[in-house]
């Protein structure tokens, strides 16, 4: 197991860096001198090529690419982010704010796709063609096919619009004002655990539906065991180890939904910010939150492989 | 010899015998294309999807005819209005007909998703070949960078790519092409794996058949299904990020009619006419929802495993 830790920790930390250099080289290449947009930004005029040459020098756009990655890769090591070309802020105070707000929308949705959908599917597969299974296979198939701004829209037309009982925008933190904070965060976190729930709920009734066919269910049922226990006892345990699987590519869909759900709520956390500073140019900005975010979804994928290493003891480590 | 009998090898004991049986004792042929749409059409909501997808297509190639109006023929005296017999769908700030824009729009919804699906099905399946047929370093190297780049939430690289190569359409395409091929990467490698093991591959490389002839000949074939399906499926997956990028501004830009875009155009006047916002979206969802029931379908009528349990 050690040897297995160590190489799957090894493999993560790969993916990053190359996450991290795929980023840098695509940022370099995007049209646009960033230093031109910012002094355009800045309404000054009478910028003359030496004073463009020093500020370039000072951000350290003046390097090659190779000692430029490298560079910033020592920072981010040290868990220096640098500061933002266009608004001179420090981005890692930055994303400490906005790295919470997205957690907690995005951990509720988290929490919610699973057991809701975990719920749902257990239900489908126990009643197989049932009425109910025939519902939530549709609206299953309607969350994973609807385009999650749709949703959004759909849900402001109705609890803002006609029904006039949630805010339009905005987020307050749980602890500074939690009725606020509730109202404002369910139409977010809805569209984003939509996905999730679909995903789960038909991978967990696929696994349930597989299982309830094995041989030691019936040997279950044939004791008299009340549906209840055969079905929490003998099929759940089982049928959980896929779902499991599920949660790397769960916390993959919440990350890049966040960025257009976002955005249309006006919520000040990562996915906004990316986008904003996409729109701007701002390099470092951009990579910081990409790589960040990246690095989430990796060792999140990381933590999911060695919680099923570890629950499933049929998994060999060589 | 007669028309009626053929002969056939039996392994008996170890020794190869030949027999001769007459037609009737064998097993009737299958007809592979026939009991293929069977299987494919015997859910009824494949069958419906199915037809939807043709309907779209249908819109999309005619829309000079299907559309009641130039999408982009703005009407100032007939702006913002509720739906009517004239504007069925009503029409939108511009007074331009909304029923038109979204039937056009059906063009840059399939155009995206074919081309997207074509390119990155051609990349990903040489790449993966090369992948699943190579060992040690070689795939080592194609598999860690594929896992990076899957592990980039996929609407991020899309959003970075496209503002790197330009909005419009082109920049859609080659940003959703570069964020899909790796799913393709990953299905061919994995077939590839498991296909090269079979004896008929061996015996062909030991009669010193070239890599790109076993490749190309014996391995490729194999994946097709697979193939067939992820395609569809990525086609509902492409028009969905493309409607996206666009809502986000990121993508196809206004005055193309693309659904996302007019998504976003009529989100802001979701009070006065809500229809604006929604009809596109429910298009979007009509599309990708038809696509992945067909390709839902076809993994049915094509997997092999499948076969035997819906026959």
């Amino acid at each position: 197991m050690g040897s297995y830790l160590i190489r799957r920790l090894l493999q993560a930390i790969l993916v990053i860096l190359v996450v991290s250099f795929l980023v840098f080289v695509l940022m370099r290449m995007l049209p646009g001198d960033p230093i031109e947009m910012l002094i355009s930004s800045s309404m000054l005029t009478d910028y003359t090529p030496e004073m463009m040459d020093a500020l370039r020098h000072e951000k350290g756009l003046d390097q090659p690419i190779g000692v430029q990655y490298l560079r910033w890769l020592g920072q981010m090591g040290r868990g220096d982010f640098g500061t933002s070309i266009m608004q001179n802020y420090n981005i890692r105070n930055e994303i400490k704010d906005r790295v919470v707000v997205t957690m907690m929308i995005g951990f509720a949705a988290w929490l919610i796709g699973l057991i809701v959908g975990v719920l749902l599917g257990i239900i489908c597969a126990i009643r197989r063609g049932k009425l109910i299974d025939n519902i939530v296979s549709v609206l299953a198939n309607i969350g994973l096919t609807a385009p999650s701004f749709w949703i959004a829209i759909l849900l402001v037309y109705l609890f803002v619009m006609k029904l006039h009982v949630l805010p339009l925008y905005g987020y307050t933190l749980p602890w500074v004002d939690f009725g606020k904070s509730l109202k404002q965060s369910i139409m977010p976190i809805l569209v984003t655990a939509l996905g999730p729930i679909a995903t789960t709920t038909r991978q967990t009734r696929s696994s349930v539906l597989e299982v309830l066919n094995e041989d030691y269910v019936r040997t279950a049922w044939s004791k008299g065991l009340n549906e209840k226990k055969v079905v929490m006892k003998h099929v759940l345990k089982n049928a959980l180890m896929p779902i499991v699987t599920l949660q790397g590519t769960m916390l993959r869909m919440i990350i890049g939904g966040s960025v257009v759900v976002e955005t249309i709520f006006v919520i000040p956390g990562m996915g906004s910010m990316l986008t904003k500073s996409m729109l701007s140019h701002d390099y470092p900005v951009v990579q910081a939150v990409t790589v960040i975010m990246t690095a989430v979804v990796v060792l999140s994928n990381l933590l999911v492989d060695i919680l099923y290493a570890w629950i499933d003891p049929r998994i060999q480590y060589s | 010899m007669n028309d009626t009998s053929s002969i056939m090898a039996v392994d008996v004991d170890g020794q190869l015998r030949e027999f001769r049986v007459l037609d009737e004792e064998l097993l009737p042929p299958v007809n592979e294309f026939k009991r293929f749409w069977r299987v494919f059409f015997k859910r009824k909501v494949v069958l419906i999807c199915f037809v939807v997808v043709l309907l779209f297509v249908f819109a999309a190639f005619f829309a000079k005819w299907v559309a009641p109006y130039d999408p982009n023929e703005a009407d100032y005296y007939s702006v913002m209005t509720q739906p009517s017999s004239t504007h069925l769908l009503g029409t939108d700030t511009l007074g331009r007909d909304l029923l038109s824009r979204i039937i056009y729009g059906t063009q840059i919804a399939l155009e995206v998703g074919l081309i997207t699906v074509i390119i990155s099905a051609a990349i990903g399946t040489v790449i993966g070949l090369v992948a699943g047929y190579a060992t040690g370093a070689v795939q080592a190297i194609i598999m860690r960078i594929t896992d990076a780049i899957m592990a980039i939430p996929s609407l991020i690289l899309q959003l970075l790519i496209s503002q790197v190569v330009g909005h419009g359409t082109f920049g859609v395409v080659v940003a959703i092409s570069l964020t899909l091929f790796p799913g393709y990467i990953r299905l061919i490698c994995g077939q590839v794996q498991s296909v090269k093991q079979n004896d008929y591959v061996q015996a062909e490389r030991c009669m010193g058949a070239s890599r790109s002839r076993i490749m190309f000949k014996h391995i490729l074939p194999n994946c097709v299904s697979p193939l067939i399906v992820q395609m569809t499926m990525m086609m509902g997956v492409a028009i969905l990020s493309e409607a996206s990028l666009s809502f986000l501004g990121l993508g196809i830009t206004p005055p193309t009619p693309a659904w996302g875009s007019m998504c976003y155009d009529g989100y802001q006047y979701l009070m006065t006419n809500p229809l604006l916002s929604i009809a596109p979206g429910l298009a979007i969802m009509l599309l990708v929802l038809s696509f992945n029931m067909v390709g839902d379908g076809l993994r049915d009528a094509l997997d092999p495993r499948l076969r035997g349990s819906l026959n």
